[in-house]
């Protein structure tokens, strides 16, 4: 420990400590969970029922069943009842799966839905390894703390550290030395931690830590979405760091753990032979698919508008690839052989409170480039990976950032901002150099940046309220809903995607259904009927990996080499078993495919009712912007004019002599209505009445009939 | 350095080297527990193939905990006490040669110590330089 450290070390104030006895992790779980209040630093142990464990699961079933008893519907994001939840789930913390080491971070959003976010990096396994299911942080501190939690020793502590840094890369550096007793034993710590840019904005994320053996540093992996950043730094969290020595393959207490190895071994097996030929994640991560959506017009080039540009080619994986280190371990959990997190060494920055400094950056996935790259019609990829790392040390989400400085760039634009308005920055589409400045003024809560920090939704109504702006047309434009940015695809010509997007719990995001392939390319899904089926299955089946610590990645970007002739490819069948075998063999249980969505479907439900709790969750905040649908604007329909003529001859129109902005209306009129068809039938599909409330039958039949439940959407039915 | 090399076609399928390298490894004699292995090809009299480590060392990037190694004596080793036992080495071996039990946490990996070819009545199992 180098005496800077030490300083800050002898600067803790210890504020409470418990002892605790070390537990042992008995078919996936310990059978209890951490709770720390900050207002009055109370830490005490509270025990997992079997009810939770069978209703809920664990990981984001765990921490939406905690909040859920923790907040009224008149709580908010920053008020002291609110919670940050992290919790991995029974299968996380397995060595021998591919993607089995991911935590669930659950808290009341600044968006204002309730929101879960789904993270790499070793936190997660090693709280519960410590003997943790979950750690629940509610209250606020006075002061700057740290939460340790010692896995070996047996003790947590709360403590006031006013004198390590804020940022993360800085932060993270100096807790993984403080904490560990030696070179050897910084693979031991793991550290949840935000940033600048988290204090000072509403779309702060989380960062987790690992420890990058071979390369000597830590490294983060991110829970981007939903400002939970700023909900951390909020209660003065500085850090949440755990410790714990002795990661084997049997430290999840698995209850047959030969089943593990032989799914492992298959799908290693299966990774080594084909990933170099299906989507070279070990080599590019992501990265790859930069190409694939240019390719279909998939990309979002300048705030949607388009799918595709000729620059992008400046931003494709082989572009890429020669700045990520190669051959090096990037696996944010043990056993991951996907190694899809990669990383650049030894980038020096040109820009910042760190110019000049070499760094390591976890850079750069495809969303983030797309997101801050082409979205924002900047197509230099040195300029994607600076902005990459300050995002990350300042705590920001880079998708959010991508789409609110795309939606900034349009609006700037289109007159509605001005240098004036924006403190001489000029917001032009591709200006990398002005989106960097707008990145450190978010950091740093400064300029026009206060305004940019505070995410779409609400940049709508002040660009409305003071600088005028068209209501209509930034509510068309501003790519987002239920308060969260899209992520960073084009769905306009997937009405599947569209609800893919828009019908989601927390708001767009793809994690729950990527349905564009099946849908637009592929038209495997051409009724209202198979859309609604694929917007049941896929959901659920997804929300299944956040309930036992699972990386959605291994299960169908990589597929076995007889996927496609299986009765369901999209399922990517034999992988499903794989999971099936994984959750068996940990628990001991025998379920079935039917059951593994029973098991989403009653999670799931009980998100969207916990939505309705916080005055959300029904039909009107499922319906998108109209961007994310359609062309906005006649150069929209221009660019892809021969797509959408066609279509409208196809509905009947015919098209001789009408006007480009009477084609536009027309077309908006049959897709709006096509996506209130969807809504129709997908909640029909799901249980829920015309309205999207879950109805008491399907409440019942999901055993989540809980009394306040109930009398909740009693009111809705 | 020396490192075993077969030749199948002088082997009677005994399992003695089986017997040898577990007992060497773990102090047992268990087949299941042994780093070289022999399996039934065909239903022909004396048809083997024989399964061994060759060191060629496509394993060590693979690993993210260093355990897989090559020792001073050249030979591929994994550090039991690094090893987390997710297997990746195993699945990624070009070759099949690292095997996995249930009992044991990391792989069962040959150390190129020679038992076996001591072992070996048949002459099947040689000790070569690689």
């Amino acid at each position: 420990m180098t005496a800077n450290i030490q300083e800050m070390r002898m600067a803790h104030k210890l504020l409470a400590r418990m002892d605790y006895e070390l537990g042992k992790v008995e078919k996936g779980y310990t059978n209890r969970t951490l709770y720390i209040n900050l207002s009055d630093n109370t830490i005490k142990s509270k025990p997992v029922t079997e009810q939770m464990k069978e209703i809920f699961v664990g990981g984001r079933g765990f921490g939406l069943w905690l909040l859920w008893n923790a907040v009224t519907g008149n709580t908010k994001w920053n008020d002291p009842e609110n919670e940050i939840i992290i919790s991995t789930g029974p299968i996380g913390g397995i060595t021998q799966y591919p993607g089995a080491g991911k935590s669930l971070v659950v808290s009341l959003s600044p968006c204002g839905s309730v929101m879960d976010s789904n993270v790499g990096g070793h936190f997660g396994p090693l709280l519960k390894f410590a003997g943790w299911d979950a750690i629940e942080v509610q209250g606020k501190a006075e002061n700057d703390v740290i939460v340790y939690i010692d896995g070996n020793k047996g003790y947590v502590t709360i403590e006031e550290a006013p004198k390590e840094d804020v940022d993360s890369h800085l932060l993270v550096e100096q807790l993984t030395d403080m904490y560990a007793d030696s070179e050897e034993d910084k693979r031991n710590i793991a550290i949840v931690s935000a940033g600048r840019g988290a204090e000072n904005t509403l779309i702060g994320m989380l960062n987790f830590s690992f420890y990058d053996v071979k390369r000597g540093v830590p490294r983060l992996k991110q829970a981007g979405r939903g400002g939970i950043g700023t909900v951390f730094r909020d209660k003065k969290i500085k850090a949440l760091v755990v410790k714990y020595a002795g990661v084997k393959g049997d430290s999840n207490g698995p209850a047959d753990k030969q089943k593990l190895i032989n799914a492992g071994i298959k799908l290693h097996k299966e990774i080594h032979d084909l990933d170099k030929l299906q989507n070279r994640m070990r080599e590019v991560g992501t990265a790859h698919l930069t190409e694939i959506m240019n390719d279909y017009d998939l990309l979002p080039v300048m705030n949607y508008k388009y799918g595709s540009h000729p620059d992008a080619v400046k931003l494709h994986s082989e572009v890429f690839k020669k700045y990520f280190t190669q051959g090096m371990p990037d696996g944010c959990w043990h056993g991951c052989s996907m190694a899809c997190a990669k990383a650049v060494d030894n980038f020096t920055l040109k820009t910042g409170p760190y110019k000049g400094q070499k760094v390591c950056v976890d850079a750069a996935e495809y969303e983030t480039i797309a997101g801050l790259g082409s979205n924002c019609g900047i197509f230099d990829p040195e300029y994607v990976i600076e902005a990459n790392f300050y995002c990350d040390t300042y705590g920001l989400d880079t998708i959010s950032t991508g789409t609110l400085i795309a939606f900034i760039m349009e609006c700037y634009e289109a007159g509605i901002l001005n240098k004036e308005i924006t403190g001489g920055l000029d917001l032009r589409f591709g200006n990398a150099e002005a989106a960097m400045e707008l990145i450190h003024q978010m950091g740093n809560g400064v300029g026009f940046g206060k305004i940019a920090g505070l995410g779409v939704h609400r940049m709508k109504k002040i660009f409305v309220e003071e600088y005028g702006a068209d209501p209509n047309f930034v509510q068309d434009i501003g790519m987002e809903l239920k308060g969260l940015e899209y992520s960073e695809y084009v769905s306009k010509e997937s009405l599947a995607q569209q609800g893919g997007y828009a019908l989601t719990n927390k708001g767009p995001q793809h994690d729950e259904a990527w349905l564009i392939f099946m849908d637009m390319v592929n038209k495997q899904i051409p009724t209202f009927e198979d859309k609604a089926e694929a917007l049941f299955y896929f959901p659920m089946f997804r929300t299944w990996f956040g309930l036992n610590g699972l990386c959605k990645l291994p299960w169908n970007d990589i597929e076995p080499a007889d996927n496609a002739t299986t009765d369901e490819p999209a399922k990517v069948p034999e992988h499903v078993q794989n999971y099936i075998d994984l959750f068996n063999g940990v628990t001991g249980k025998n379920i079935t495919k039917e059951e593994l969505i029973l098991q989403s479907e009653r999670v799931y439900n009980f998100q969207r009712i916990f939505n309705l709790k916080m005055g959300y969750g029904t039909r009107e905040y499922d319906i998108p912007p109209y961007r994310s649908m359609g062309p906005v604007t006649v150069e929209e329909y221009e660019s892809r004019a021969e797509r959408y003529d066609n279509q409208l001859k196809e509905i009947g129109y015919d098209i001789e002599g009408m006007s480009t902005e009477e084609k536009v209306k027309a077309l908006r009129k049959y897709r709006e209505d096509q996506y209130q068809k969807l809504c129709d039938a997908v909640y029909k599909r799901r249980g829920w009445t015309s309205n999207g409330v879950p109805t008491l039958e399907t409440v019942k039949r999901l055993g989540i009939d809980f009394p306040d439940v109930v009398e909740l959407i009693s009111k809705h039915q | 350095m020396k490192i075993v090399k077969t030749k199948a076609e002088l082997c009677n399928g005994c399992g003695a080297c089986m017997t040898a390298c577990s007992k060497v490894l773990y102090k047992v004699e268990d087949p299941e527990k042994s780093a070289i292995r022999v399996k039934k090809k065909s239903e022909a009299p004396n048809s083997y193939e024989i399964y061994v480590c060759n060191h060629c060392g496509e394993c060590v990037p693979v690993c993210n905990v260093e355990a897989m190694y090559q020792h001073k004596s050249g030979a591929i080793r994994v550090k039991a006490d690094k090893c987390v036992g997710c297997y990746m080495c195993v699945g990624f071996c070009p070759n099949n040669v690292l095997f996995v039990h249930p009992e044991i946490n990391e792989p069962i990996k040959c150390i190129a110590c020679g038992s076996c070819v001591r072992a070996c009545p048949t002459g099947a199992l040689s000790f070569e330089e690689k």
